[in-house]
């Protein structure tokens, strides 16, 4: 019953707590680029605008993916609630990207094309980082379970330091910001043609951003975890985590696709490959 | 017993009958047939047979062991002769070694040869003889389709089709005996005469680049038959055993030279590295032995073996040498993949990647790994097998095996994109059976705790990258649609019957296997692992009902969300172009009115994944650590 609880209230939760965070974000920015900028609550309007819009589609199939792609998204964060496996969580995450990049595939237009190619190179980029970070999670808490490892009593960060660092590096990539940017970028002085999501529209461009609504919390989530011995040093640091990301994405150009990818992997091998090693050759010895 | 004894003489009469048959119709009826008989004689193994497992049968009989004798005899005689023909002495030496070894133990130790129990039936092999009779079959059911559209298509090519279907029935039925037998002797017969099969119908187009590939394959797999037989040769003479159980039973410290010859044999056979060229070599085979040789036969046995032997590898240097030569295998064949466009090899590149993942899994021989490599063996063999069948179908549409020229594919082939999208799902998506075994193995890696553990999940998780990388891509290619309005002709009423219909069920197993895999997991995997290790192995209840949501959702979602939006009103338009889009197929008005056509590349990285650079690097590091693995047995 808690559980089904949990799962409820995060379903209904999270994407609020995205929507604000993307409200803060363009507060923010907007700030940083001495703009007046939209209220907090701009995003909620939008995504609601959105759901009035004539949905113009290329081809059915699309709607199924970017249904899929929101369900999928939000069953990943049930998932964590119910205190299951992060590693299958994160697989279901996965799941759920993979549908969004197979959606601007469907249709069929060189700007969706590219999009969908460049958002799996980022992915080509982290997936390892994220594969070594829910490994490192498990070391030290000794348990694949969310709230278990919630529960810890151990920093984690502490343990990971690297592991950490590495996560944030690839973290700009998976909420698609600058300098990684490359697959569909929000800034509107960048580009109006936004990559992955250039024929999606209506309802579903809004579905797809509910979707990065719950994406942001689940991540942030995870940046909980490192700090989760002390939930006040963890929220905080799951939120400093964030301005640090909108201070950056504000002050970095944008990377090329090689660059985006070969630093990933090697940041992910010697940050995350190396932190594990330290912690083996710990335990070992 | 009388079972096991079906499975083998089944495919036997399906091979017998061959020549017999002179129309399409009549041999498809005969496959259609055999699949049914061969199929329904595992099913019966299952249900039958699987509380007395293990069984050991003595089916002691000297007119058999004369016969695998004289068989041997008449196989080398065969490839020497061949050999000599085509000037190749290395195979026609490795042969002749081969045969000095066997005729020298019959001579001189004939009567230690005599094992105490020639067959035996667990639970293992009832998961190897549902993919060998069921996969294989329908394989066969297939190849009657795609072998008429071959020499169709293929005019240069002498037709040998009867030989072809021969072939590849004793095929199946050496393998079935391959995983029934515990006399290691007539293991070895059969892995002998799986290796002449698979020479054969690599060479079956009998160009130079035929012949020069199937000797490829011979020359290697005969190496790794000579290892075999060299292991049995020092089994016998130092420890008077030639049972696979008698084997299991020793102190492993005791046999690691024997279990390093065998675990050799085990790594060329699944085509690992340094060996891994004779399995890409046979890409020039007709598809359906492809599919064979991948899935159902020849390569499973080198896994197969591999996992048998996994208890006496364990936590020994020559375990993790196989570990670390699976593991290598796994990531350089990922990252090669994702350079490749031809359909065939990106399926050859990840055939040795997954294999290398089960050959790491049986060197570290804990429960969890032994749990993972077998499903990853089942699971892998259905949704190989299915995609091999399908390019093959595409490529006799297409007459192009290239993943560039599937562009819109689901426009032009509806019901072959929807097979091959399962196809492609099931091996590397989320909660499908590959990942789901590979979640397991990469589990069962952070268990070990122990360097290597570290050292394969960084392997694997940097190989898992590539693999979603090159399979998205390739889904990308063929989903990519064009708008209904402009019909492009469908090319499905083309494909036949036979292969339409071995594709459907192979697309149904690979979702049905999804649902049912905590069942095989409870009945077969868990009892079997559980017995090996002498622990209590069990996947958490908890994950099985993650699994099968996500499962059921991602058949149901698709398919009532469109049902759903069936009469939603939505605005139809075309992809965007920047320009006005002239048809959906990519032509745009440029600028001074001219009809421009666009065309989208997938992105192959050749800079950073060069075919050369990587298999050369991987082809050393498999070197040494197999030369590692036999000074380590040899000091």
């Amino acid at each position: 019953m808690k559980i089904i609880l949990g799962v409820i209230l995060y379903i209904v939760a999270a994407p609020l707590v995205g929507g604000i965070l993307a409200g803060i974000d363009r507060v923010l920015s907007a700030k940083l680029q001495s703009r007046v900028g939209p209220p907090l609550l701009q995003p909620f309007y939008d995504v609601l605008k959105l759901f009035e819009k004539r949905t113009m589609i290329v081809n059915r199939f699309q709607n199924a993916y970017a249904w899929c792609h929101v369900i999928f998204m939000a069953m990943t964060g049930a998932f964590f609630f119910e205190g299951g496996d992060i590693l299958l969580a994160v697989f279901a995450l996965t799941l759920a990207g993979i549908f969004l990049i197979l959606g601007a595939y469907s249709s069929n237009s060189p700007y969706s094309y590219l999009g969908a190619e460049r958002e799996l190179v980022l992915m080509l980029a982290y997936e390892p980082m994220v594969i070594l970070t829910m490994v490192g999670m498990y070391m030290v808490a000794q348990s694949f379970s969310f709230m278990e490892i919630a529960a810890s009593q151990r920093p984690i960060i502490l343990y990971l330091p690297g592991v950490f660092l590495g996560f944030l590096y690839i973290l700009p990539m998976k909420l698609r910001k600058s300098p990684f940017d490359i697959s569909s970028s929000h800034h509107a002085h960048q580009e109006l043609v936004r990559g992955l999501t250039s024929d999606f529209s209506g309802s579903m461009l809004a579905l797809i951003e509910i979707a990065h609504w719950y994406e942001t919390t689940l991540l942030l989530g995870l940046v909980y975890l490192f700090f989760s011995f002390n939930p006040v040093v963890g929220v905080c640091a799951a939120f400093g985590t964030y301005f640090l990301g909108i201070l950056v994405d504000n002050s970095y150009a944008r990377l090329k696709w090689e660059l985006a990818f070969t630093s990933a992997w090697g940041i992910a091998l010697v940050l995350g490959g190396g932190n594990l090693a330290i912690l083996y050759f710990i335990a070992g010895g | 017993m009388e079972i096991v004894l079906f499975l083998f003489i089944a495919p036997v009469l399906a091979a017998v009958i061959q020549p017999a048959i002179r129309t399409i119709r009549s041999r498809s009826i005969a496959a259609v047939g055999s699949a049914i008989v061969i199929s329904g004689g595992v099913i019966a193994l299952f249900f039958l047979d699987i509380k007395e497992s293990p069984a050991f049968f003595t089916a002691h009989s000297n007119a058999v062991n004369m016969a695998v004798l004289a068989g041997e005899i008449l196989l080398s005689v065969y490839v020497v002769i061949t050999g000599l023909k085509h000037k190749r002495y290395l195979a026609v030496l490795l042969m002749l070694a081969q045969i000095a070894i066997i005729l020298g133990l019959e001579l001189f130790y004939g009567d230690r040869l005599s094992a105490a129990h020639n067959l035996f039936l667990d639970r293992f092999s009832i998961i190897m003889a549902f993919i060998i009779g069921i996969i294989g079959s329908l394989i066969m059911v297939y190849a009657c389709g795609y072998m008429k559209d071959f020499h169709t298509q293929h005019p240069e090519v002498r037709d040998r089709s009867s030989f072809f279907f021969i072939v590849c029935y004793l095929f199946l039925a050496s393998m079935f005996v391959l995983v029934f037998a515990n006399n290691l002797v007539w293991l070895h017969f059969c892995w002998e005469l799986t290796t002449l099969a698979s020479f054969l119908l690599i060479g079956y187009a009998d160009t130079d680049e035929a012949v020069n590939n199937a000797f490829t394959a011979l020359t290697m797999n005969l190496l790794g038959g000579l290892a075999f037989a060299g292991g049995i040769a020092y089994l016998c003479v130092a420890h008077g055993i030639v049972e696979l159980d008698r084997l299991l039973a020793m102190n492993k410290y005791s046999v690691v030279l024997p279990v390093v010859l065998l675990s050799l044999a085990g790594i060329t056979k699944s085509a690992q590295l340094p060996f891994s060229g004779w399995l890409l070599g046979a890409m020039v085979a007709p598809t359906p032995s492809s599919a064979l040789l991948h899935s159902s036969t020849m390569v499973k046995a080198g896994v197969y073996l591999l996992l048998r032997l996994s208890p006496l590898l364990a936590h020994t240097l020559t375990g993790s040498m196989v570990t670390l030569v699976g593991g290598a295998s796994f990531l350089v064949a990922s990252l090669i993949a994702v350079s490749q466009r031809n359909a065939k090899w990106v399926l050859a590149y990840s055939t040795v990647a997954n294999l290398g993942l089960i050959v790491a899994c049986a060197g570290i021989g804990s429960a969890g790994t032994l749990w993972a490599g077998i499903f990853l063996i089942l699971f892998h063999a259905v949704a190989k097998s299915l995609l091999f069948q399908s390019v093959g179908t595409v490529e006799h549409r297409l007459h192009s095996r290239d993943i560039e020229d599937m562009d819109n594919l689901i426009n032009r082939m509806p019901r072959v994109t929807a097979m091959m999208v399962v196809g492609i799902s099931g091996m590397f998506l989320a909660p499908f059976g590959m990942l789901i075994s590979k979640w397991a193995a990469l589990k069962a890696f952070i268990d070990i705790d122990s360097m290597l553990g570290l050292v394969l999940i960084v392997l694997l998780s940097y190989g898992s990258a590539a693999t979603l990388f090159f399979w998205t891509k390739w889904m990308g290619k063929i989903i990519s649609m064009k708008n209904k309005k402009i019909e492009s002709g469908n090319m499905d009423a083309a494909v036949s019957r036979q292969e339409l219909s071995s594709e459907s069920i192979h697309a149904v197993l690979t979702v049905v296997l999804c649902l049912a895999f905590p069942l095989i997991s409870q009945l077969l995997v868990e009892p079997y692992v559980s017995r090996i290790s002498g622990i209590d192995y069990g996947i958490a209840r908890g994950n099985y009902v993650i699994m099968g949501i996500m499962v059921s959702m991602l058949i149901a979602l698709p398919v009532i969300i469109i049902r759903l939006q069936r009469h939603a009103q939505f605005v139809m338009s075309d992809g965007y172009t920047s320009g006005h889009t002239v048809s959906s197929d990519r032509h745009y008005i440029g600028s001074l009115g001219i009809d421009r056509k666009i065309s989208m590349k997938n992105i192959y990285m050749k800079e950073y994944f060069g075919e050369k650079k990587i298999f050369a690097a991987g082809t050393a590091a498999g070197i040494l650590f197999i030369i590692a693995m036999v000074a380590g047995a040899l000091i």
